[in-house]
């Protein structure tokens, strides 16, 4: 049950990503023009998709376990530390330079386009040099 | 502001978050990155649910167009840059999205639409610092190459 949960968690994030213009780099690059010809289309994607966690986390993290699952497995760290500020710069520099974050690239792989599959390897290349260089293939072992 | 889609953009983002709370019923975050990145090399008895997440991802964006969808938005080069100059660009964009989401642990999914809606600091001081470099960012390219 929980993998079946999880692929259909990842239909409707796809479906989302495409209904919502996410998927075109073109319409990231126009939201973070704002001195351009500024489009705020994707204010309403993170504003939907933040509408409803607000209010369903609430309820859905007072549980003592999850409907599906196996455990809560949710991130603990609490502090500020170098490595998120640092990370979401470099972040914010590629999805500036590129339009795709993360989501919408893999989802895009749909499309068949040549270019996006180089920005998934290249992405994934990026994921393993940080991992080396910060000791993340000796914490997952 | 010719392109401006609320309702599409909205309604794409509702079910984004239904999809991150499904996701948090069965106990895990929807952050794209992490699904990823920790799939990299994949651990044992941690690795089908994310494999399906992102099959879920690719047949689910391939489903909106094959149900009628209107994608004629798709924009693969905003900056207008020749075919070397964009595989280029999209080299170097790649490697720093991918770097830089692992080492700032998570995306525009697990600190936007998930860490923003858990209230967590850490998601939003990366939300704003990620946003503003962005911002940034497509100033100076808006600046150098125009388009």
């Amino acid at each position: 049950m929980f993998n079946f949960i999880s692929l259909v968690a990842g239909l409707l994030f796809g479906f989302g990503l495409a209904l919502s213009g996410m998927v075109s780099p073109g319409k990231v690059i126009g939201f973070l023009d704002l001195t351009g010809n500024w489009d705020p289309s994707l204010a309403f994607v993170m504003g939907g998709g933040v509408l409803v966690t607000v209010i369903s986390f609430r309820f859905i993290l007072k549980l003592s376990a999850p409907v599906f699952g196996r455990g809560f497995k949710l991130p603990t760290k609490q502090d500020l530390d170098k490595y998120l500020i640092s990370g979401a710069v470099l972040f914010g520099l590629g999805w500036g330079l590129g339009g795709f974050c993360p989501g919408p690239a893999l989802s895009s792989l749909a499309y068949g386009n040549m270019k996006v599959v180089v920005f998934v390897l290249s992405m994934i290349g990026g994921i393993i040099v940080a991992k080396l260089a910060t000791g993340g293939f000796r914490k997952a072992a | 502001m010719e392109n401006f889609t609320p309702v599409s953009s909205l309604i794409g983002g509702i079910i984004l978050g239904l999809s991150a709370s499904l996701l948090l019923l069965a106990g895990r975050i929807a952050g794209v990155s992490g699904i990823l990145s920790n799939l990299i090399p994949p651990q044992s008895g941690d690795a089908l649910w994310r494999i399906l997440f992102i099959a879920g991802l690719i047949v689910g964006a391939a489903a909106y167009p094959l149900l009628g969808g209107d994608m004629s938005f798709l924009n693969m080069n905003p900056y207008q840059l020749s075919d070397n100059a964009h595989y280029l660009l999209l080299i170097i964009a790649g490697l720093l999205v991918g770097g830089g989401t692992y080492i700032g642990a998570g995306c525009t999914s697990g600190h936007g639409i998930c860490g923003l809606g858990r209230l967590s600091l850490r998601s939003f001081t990366a939300v704003m610092i990620f946003m503003a470099v962005a911002v940034v960012t497509v100033f100076i390219m808006r600046s150098l190459v125009g388009g």
